[in-house]
């Protein structure tokens, strides 16, 4: 597999460089990969210190919702029973 | 003559004339000062000791030699003082040998004497004994050091491994940290962090435990390999299965992400301020209880059990409810791509 | 861990292997194999095939990029670490795999050959801008994943100038290989967990082949265990209406069309082999890739005339069906046995990515 991990930019550097963070470990990592523009605060994929995609936060919170959805289903059913 | 501490050690230091003479005398005998040091023989001579005692030597080479949370020094006296006080010991006394690669900065060897003896004060020992060698350029990685440790052991303290089905592991909080630190300084790695070593010497902490008389049957610091190779350890020679809950164990934020960026797991990571112990089942949280009153037990936990006598293997529940098995590492640690 | 940690919620997890177990037909086996070694991780890393009902069977593919890897490449960047003007600079994952007689990276280290251990291939640039006598060989293994920062490093030491950086290149290709597996007979699978970062740069419908013309359905999952769970339950629906769709479950990084700047920076610079050899799959046609004539100064084969080595994988490991999905890992003799993590007889245990190797880490007697 390819190890990747979301982490968040908090600086943007030269040389289509970026400082990114995940859970304060601070890492300069390249932006090269990316043809879309990423600000501070965006997350993005990082592999062997490149960025490979920005992640789709609307994207994500989707999902999460659905595993929310998932949680409050069971909930009510228990309260019911 | 007063030494310079912009300068470098040179071959003359380690060669027993006047050189050396200036460094035990303006930096080692002062900083490490004590009645026994002083005698300045080629041995210490002790007083006598009532009770059994406890033997210990480790070498210490480590990369960097400064690290968020400590460095070589405090890392030598440390973890020379931690393996007596698994023990059930009280350290005494301590050697230390001191083997510096020529060109080494004075400025920076006094910064680790300075951290071995402060290190020694919080531990009550004394370093009663040493040597200082100095080899050719290209020939040490900067300084290595080794320590060797005395403790005696007091009436009445007893661990006894008559392990049972049921027993308890216990923690005194997160593990990975030293590693981690250390990691992440690593010379091509470029990571920054806050993460800080736990680097800390035990025994002020297991004496405090000890107290209640708890029935321990064993402890171990888990230093290299970290919690997994401790446990597979005593699994194979206690014959024990170990079952660990991974919800229980404490993982520190920065040293989980370290660990994910670069694949690694914290079960396999170094700890050097942690001790792992097995307990009866009855004593247990007691036990945690009493470690959570000391600044180092803080996050004390349970974070396993015994589950039988026959079958030498460490599982743990996950998160998720399946159980898996936990084994040695592999080889070295190496960061992972994929 | 923000977008981490929310994906590995365990009461969220119980939800949906209840959801899972609800959709399960117990008069059937589902035969899914997750490709990447990133899944095979994690699925045995939080135990996952045990909270799963038993008629759904995980069949572990030849996703990693290190096990794969045959031996004679090995050799050779053994061979070209070992010249005196070399400094190889490799991922920390080739060092301990074994070559030819247990050869290794990391044994031909210690006799003395200058080899580096990079996290990126960015660092093996710089080790090159900062040692202008020697060479600098960067070890280029992996998917389309890891492809495109070579590739990128590549541009960038031409734009600098740098003559003294070359690329030893075994990037290897995803869809290609799932078609080769499909293409032998005896392989019995009903879907594919497909791949999470190959899948951010080549995109989702990059496995339409395998959709369409084999008739399997395959859902793209992230590495995270709740992606996972998600994943199988998609196909689990898709599997029960006989649909053969292509669905997005890793939608938060992985688009239809990929990330084309990547895939543009990739096509510039390489091109593909005839062939390639996987170890326990054999040859695959179109299943490598090389480095461009325009980019041949960068190219370690055509730099040193590397000799060709031919050690062959071992007869009794029986990766070859473990990786079709055809035996588990347990089923070879070797397993456990002669073939351990520190002496690997076969691909699958190479890496803790492997099946084997995965099978092995976290096993319970």
């Amino acid at each position: 597999m390819c190890l990747a991990v979301p982490t968040q930019i908090i600086k943007l550097l030269d040389n289509q460089m970026a400082l990114t963070s995940l859970a304060g470990v601070e890492k300069e990592i390249s932006l090269a990969l990316l043809a879309e523009p990423v600000s501070i605060g965006d997350y993005v994929i990082v592999h062997v210190g490149y960025a490979l995609s920005k992640l789709d936060e609307a994207d994500a919170q989707k999902t999460l919702a659905y595993f929310t959805e998932l949680l409050d289903e069971e909930n009510y059913t228990q309260t019911r029973e | 003559m007063k030494l310079n501490f912009n300068e470098k050690v040179d071959l003359t230091i380690g060669a027993g004339g006047r050189a050396m003479y200036q460094l035990l005398n303006q930096l080692i005998l002062q900083e490490f000062d004590n009645e026994y040091l002083a005698q300045q023989s080629d041995q210490a001579i002790l007083p006598p000791l009532d009770g059994k005692l406890a033997f210990s030597t480790d070498s210490y080479v480590v990369s960097p030699l400064f690290f968020n949370g400590g460095d070589i020094g405090s890392l030598a006296i440390n973890g020379t003082v931690n393996d007596l006080a698994v023990a059930g010991a009280t350290p005494l006394y301590i050697s230390v040998g001191l083997i510096i690669e020529e060109g080494f900065p004075l400025a920076d060897l006094r910064t680790i004497i300075q951290s071995m003896a402060q290190a020694a004060r919080n531990a009550k020992v004394k370093i009663v004994t040493g040597d200082t060698k100095v080899v050719e350029q290209g020939k040490g990685d900067g300084i290595f050091i080794n320590t060797s440790g005395i403790g005696v052991i007091a009436d009445g303290i007893n661990l006894n491994s008559s392990l049972q089905v049921g027993d308890k592991i216990i923690i005194n909080g997160s593990i990975a940290d030293h590693g981690m630190a250390i990691l992440s300084k690593r010379q091509g790695l470029d990571f920054a962090s806050n993460i800080c070593s736990d680097c800390a010497s035990l025994h002020d902490l297991i004496a405090h435990t000890l107290q209640i008389k708890p029935q321990i049957r064993c402890m171990r610091d888990p230093t290299r390999g970290g919690l997994s190779a401790t446990l597979n350890e005593w699994a194979h020679f206690y014959k024990i299965g170990i079952n660990l809950h991974e919800q229980q164990i404490i993982v520190e934020d920065n040293v989980r992400g370290l660990c994910e960026l670069l694949g690694l797991d914290p079960l396999h990571i170094a700890n050097e301020g942690k001790v792992l112990l097995i307990c009866a089942e009855a004593d247990a949280h007691q036990v945690v209880a009493q470690m959570r009153q000391h600044p180092l037990g803080k996050q004390a936990s349970i974070i396993g059990e015994i589950t039988s006598l026959d079958d030498s293997q460490v599982t743990m529940t996950t998160t998720f409810g399946g159980k898996r098995r936990v084994d040695w590492l592999s080889g070295e640690q190496l960061p992972r791509i994929c | 861990m923000k977008y981490i940690d929310e994906f590995r919620n365990s009461a969220v997890a119980q939800q949906l292997i209840k959801q899972i177990k609800l959709l399960a037909n117990p008069q059937r086996e589902y035969r899914l194999m997750e490709f990447c070694g990133g899944h095979t991780h994690a699925i045995h890393r939080y135990a996952l095939n045990q909270v799963l009902p038993s008629n759904i069977k995980l069949i572990h593919g030849p996703g990693c990029p290190v096990c794969v890897l045959p031996i004679p490449r090995i050799d050779q960047a053994i061979w070209l670490a070992s010249q005196t003007e070399v400094i190889l600079c490799s991922y920390a994952d080739m060092l301990r795999v074994p070559g030819d007689h247990q050869d290794s990276l990391i044994k031909a280290k210690s006799r003395g050959a200058d080899i580096r251990i990079v996290y990126s291939v960015n660092d093996a640039l710089e080790l090159a801008k900062h040692n202008p006598t020697k060479q600098v060989v960067f070890f280029a293994i992996g998917f389309e994943t890891t492809t495109p920062p070579t590739a990128h490093a590549i541009l960038t030491a031409q734009k600098l100038g740098l003559t003294n950086f070359k690329v030893f290149a075994n990037h290897v290709l995803t869809p290609v290989a799932m078609e080769a597996i499909l293409d032998s007979d005896e392989v019995n699978l009903d879907g594919f967990i497909g791949p999470s970062h190959v899948s951010i740069i080549i995109g989702a419908n990059a496995y339409a082949q395998v959709a369409t013309q084999y008739q399997k359905p395959i859902v793209i999952a992230g590495f995270e265990p709740l992606d996972i769970l998600q994943s199988i339950l998609y196909l689990l629906e898709l599997i029960n209406q006989g649909k053969t769709e292509i669905i997005n479950q890793y939608s938060r990084a992985v688009s239809a069309k990929g990330n084309l700047a990547a895939q543009q920076m990739v096509s510039q610079v390489f091109k593909l082999r005839d062939e390639f050899s996987w170890r326990g799959l054999g040859s695959i046609a179109k299943s490598g890739l090389a480095i461009n004539e325009n980019f041949q100064g960068y190219d370690a084969e055509k730099y040193w005339q590397i000799p060709i080595f031919k050690t062959s994988d071992v007869k009794a490991c029986e990766c070859p069906q473990i990786l079709r999905g055809l035996k588990q890992p347990r089923e070879c003799k070797l397993f456990a046995k002669a073939c351990t993590p520190e002496h690997p007889m076969g691909a699958c245990m190479v890496s803790s990515e492997g099946a084997c190797a995965a099978s092995y880490q976290y096993r319970i007697d």
